[in-house]
């Protein structure tokens, strides 16, 4: 039966004629999270459901499982025949796609906003009614063993990436790529997605996030209207097995004919927004900007590239939208001729001296700026705007956190960088260089082995 | 609603009809022109310039000097440095970009309201007084000569630059837009400071600007950001007939997938024909996942993950385009599989059902082109430079309502030939046998 629907008011969160988005947010009976961005620029609209389920909550032996889905998402229903839901949405001149990541999994079309229901109709719809055949489910497995070789295994750079994942994670699932180990690609099936769907696909474990020229309360009405009738699952996701201690630095090197100029990846383990606190990620996304953020300003630019010369390339980064604890990168590409040790001792060098120091309160106000403009600008986008509350929800996060981080930023004190520099601990750091192919007639003789 | 009803309403609604922003022509007291959408919803200003000729102009032992002076003018400019210049602009929240193409060289800028004075001032430096100082130069070209050498194993570009070589052989359009090793290590301060005369040429720019902005106040801030810049009559470049004739190029590369790219002979964008095309176009292999090619190659057969076509209405030739990623033991296949679609297409045209869709896509997405200042500041750039008129957005759906299904055949018949197709294929192709292979 129909539960009746009683969902809690609609709370306007942030009204500002231009500093920030116009956000209102609501939750249906079945538990089912709603945000509606306002923005009436463009007769247009941006819907999104997010499932708080990714790559990091498949089921052993079965990496790629949750990708594989998404694929599965597009075949049809009861009521949408198979290519229907793609179909319906370009004859009424919309786009849609979907995306799987490690924490979350997101369906999105744009359309006319007049037609924002027929497209949360047919969302609502596949959340609980997928059809899959026994043939589309095999040809599907071929699109995404394709899509595996066009996206890593044709470019080492992806390839490297997935080793150096495996690598700093020695237990925690963010060790499998999303796409998945081929070999248990291979071996995927329709039994499989399905019961991944059946766990997880329900309306207390999705978001949805509607961006545009609409009126919230409108937007309300058609979500009880499509998506209330479903019954919760009232099966949060479980916690996932976490990192034992990281008690030793690990190096690895990847060679490929492919790679014409080689460079260094380092990765810390780091806690995200969720596994820490949010203070602390405001400090290691500061630390990320001042130390290899901005090109030539930076301090890994101004000193490897401008001052000394040795780097084609650098930079750092870290995002804490994870729900466990993530990585913060290090990046540099050494100049011709530069031996590879002599620039890694180069980042080192600059890394402890903004540890031991902090950065410059003109460093500090640059960065302040930077979050400031981003800001406005990030406005200038609804899609941007409605992936940066699902992405947000998705790992745990609130509204509320979505809308005070940028003041967390701006909070951020010379000691806070100092503090966030010293979280990265050499012994739960990976370091990988990815080179050309050995040159053979230079290459080192092999020292393993059965000496002869 | 049910979705069947929601199904009837569609197919009883109208065309979609979109007015668009409304653009005002704004005149500098110098000549120039602008156009512009004042849109006050958010404290920024997206400025979109676009200069005709690009990489089109550079000398061919000079291939790569329109990209490496884009690069330069972010790295000093007046009496700051480079690092000074970089950190002035984080200072205001202002973002420049700089680009090189084949047909223009593009400035987009994105500025905080409160900072526009400040930001086209800073703006106007990299512009008109770039500096081209020694170590920057040495930098940006040891960047460059670095992504060329990615370049040279990267399949997607591998695919590309075989493709526009062997189509344009004795013109710009087939030498990469980076140039080559050789050509960017000859690349110097006094080569730069000639680029920068011809690129940056204020009668070959056409500007958009969008954001919190009145005319009045635009107008003399754009006077200042052009005052400085160099003003030349030019000769218009003359058009280039692409010379590829039908066959399979293969490039080895030792990667599970092959990427293939692929095409003909083209419109231009000012052809008659050019919107039935487009249609057309969008059938046989548009975005999203109901063309043609998508339901053949991915849906039905699960031979790729992508596979499009498009046109490419170059300034100076027109190219019908498309690419696919595929298993190297499934290339002869794919291939064959596409040609049989172009050829379908070209012989029977589409269906009322196949055409109606489209219309109701093309027509219905139209919109989606414009929901943010920085996309509607590049639209305005593409309608000056495509000569379309400033009240084209208005008509536009109207023009692409009107295709009727001969169009879209007679069309498909002038355009597609699947015998002149011509692949380009990196990776391990099995079973192309029977083709005549390049290479």
């Amino acid at each position: 039966m129909r539960p009746a629907l009683f969902a809690v008011p609609l709370a306007l969160i942030a009204a500002s004629a231009t500093a920030e988005p116009r956000v209102t947010t609501f939750t249906l009976d079945n538990g089912m999270e709603g945000v509606v961005i306002e923005d009436n620029r463009a007769p247009v609209v941006t819907h999104m459901v997010w499932y708080r389920v990714g790559a990091a909550d498949e089921p052993p032996g079965q990496s790629g499982i949750a990708h594989f889905l998404e694929h599965l998402m597009f075949k049809g229903t009861d009521t949408i025949p198979e290519g229907g839901f793609s179909r319906v949405v370009a004859e009424n001149g919309g786009q849609d796609n979907a995306f799987t990541s490690r924490d979350f999994t997101g369906y999105f079309q744009r359309i006319a906003a007049d037609r924002l229901a027929i497209v949360m109709e047919m969302e609502a719809d596949r959340m609980r009614n997928l059809r899959v055949t026994e043939r589309q489910a095999l040809t599907e497995r071929d699109v995404i063993l394709e899509e595996r070789s066009q996206v890593v295994d044709n470019n080492p750079g992806a390839q490297f990436s997935e080793l150096m994942s495996a690598a700093l994670f020695k237990h925690h699932p963010y060790r499998m790529p999303v796409i998945g180990w081929r070999a248990e690609m291979e071996t995927l099936t329709r039994e499989m997605a399905l019961d991944f769907y059946e766990r997880f696909y329900a309306p207390d474990n999705a978001i949805l996030v509607v961006a545009g020229d609409v009126d919230p309360a409108e937007v309300q009405e058609l979500a009880e209207m499509f998506f209330g009738h479903h019954e919760p699952s009232g099966r949060p996701r479980e916690a996932r097995v976490q990192e034992p201690p990281h008690r030793a630095a690990r190096r690895i090197e990847m060679r490929d004919a492919r790679v014409a100029q080689p460079y260094m990846l380092r990765q810390y383990l780091v806690p995200s927004r969720v596994s820490g606190d949010a203070e602390t990620a405001a400090a290691l996304t500061i630390l990320a900007e001042v130390l290899g953020g901005s090109g030539v300003t930076s301090r890994m630019g101004r000193a490897l590239q401008v001052e000394q010369e040795i780097a084609i390339a650098v930079a750092a980064f870290y995002s804490g939208l994870a729900v466990d604890d993530t990585s913060f990168g290090v990046y540099a590409m050494p100049a011709d001729g530069v031996a590879p040790e002599a620039l890694e001792a180069a980042v080192d060098a600059v890394m402890a001296a903004l540890a031991a120091e902090g950065p410059t309160e003109a460093e500090l106000a640059r960065a302040r700026t930077g979050v400031q403009a981003s800001e406005v600008f990030a406005q200038d986008s609804g899609p941007g705007l409605a992936r940066r509350f699902g992405a947000a929800l998705s790992v745990g996060l609130t509204v509320q956190d979505v809308l005070d981080w940028p003041d967390l930023l701006k909070a951020v004190t010379a000691e806070d960088v100092k503090a966030a520099a010293a979280l990265l601990r050499t012994e739960a750091s990976v370091t990988g260089w990815l080179k050309p192919a050995a040159d053979t007639a230079r290459a080192e003789p092999i020292r393993e082995g059965v000496e002869g | 609603m049910t979705i069947r009803a929601a199904i009837a309403g569609l197919l009883l609604a109208p065309v979609a009809a979109f007015a668009g922003p409304s653009i005002e022509r704004v005149t500098t007291p110098g000549g120039l022109e602008a156009w512009l959408v004042e849109e006050r919803a958010i404290p920024m200003v997206a400025i979109e310039i676009s200069f005709a000729g690009g990489a089109s102009l550079d000398p061919a032992e000079e291939a790569g000097a329109a990209q490496f002076l884009a690069a330069m003018l972010e790295e000093g400019a007046g009496d700051l440095d480079a690092v000074a210049f970089s950190e002035a602009a984080q200072a205001l929240g202002a973002r420049f970009g700089f680009s090189a193409s084949r047909d223009s060289f593009s400035v987009s800028a994105r500025v905080l309201v409160e900072n526009l004075d400040e930001s086209i001032d800073l703006l106007r430096l990299a512009l008109a007084e770039p500096r081209f100082d020694d170590a920057p130069l040495a930098r940006v070209r040891a960047q460059t000569i670095a992504g060329i050498r990615r370049g040279a194993t990267d399949p997607n570009t591998q695919a590309s630059l075989a493709f526009f070589a062997e189509a344009f052989p004795d013109d710009a359009y087939g030498r990469p837009v980076a140039g080559f090793e050789e050509t960017v290590a000859t690349i110097d301060a006094a080569r730069l400071t000639a680029a920068w005369e011809r690129h940056l040429n204020r009668d070959a720019a056409v500007i958009g600007v969008v954001g919190a902005v009145d005319a009045e106040t635009l107008a003399p801030l754009l006077e200042r950001l052009f005052d400085a810049l160099p003003a030349a009559e030019r000769p218009a470049l003359p058009a280039v007939e692409p010379a590829l004739a039908g066959g399979v190029t293969v490039i080895d590369l030792d990667a599970p997938q092959s990427t293939v790219m692929f095409g003909h002979a083209g419109l231009l964008r000012d052809d008659p024909d050019f919107i039935a095309a487009f249609v057309m176009n969008h059938i046989l292999g548009g975005g999203g996942f109901s063309s043609r090619l998508m339901t053949e190659v991915r849906q039905n057969r699960g031979l790729a993950y992508s596979t499009y076509a498009y046109l490419l209405p170059l300034d100076r030739a027109g190219l019908t385009v498309g690419g696919v990623g595929t298993a190297n033991e499934r290339v002869a296949e794919s291939i064959s599989v596409i040609r049989d679609e172009w050829r379908r297409m070209a012989e029977d045209g589409p269906t009322e059902e196949e055409l109606d869709s489209a219309i109701r896509f093309l027509t219905g997405a139209y919109a989606l082109r414009f929901d943010s200042n920085a996309a509607v500041a590049r639209a305005l750039v593409g309608l000056q430079r495509d000569d379309l008129g400033i009240d084209y957005i208005a008509r536009r759906n109207d023009l692409v309502a009107a295709v009727t299904v001969d169009d879209v055949r007679q069309v498909a018949a002038r355009v597609l030939d699947p015998d002149a197709l011509h692949f380009v294929v990196v990776g391990q192709p099995e079973g192309l046998a029977d083709t005549p292979i390049v290479q």
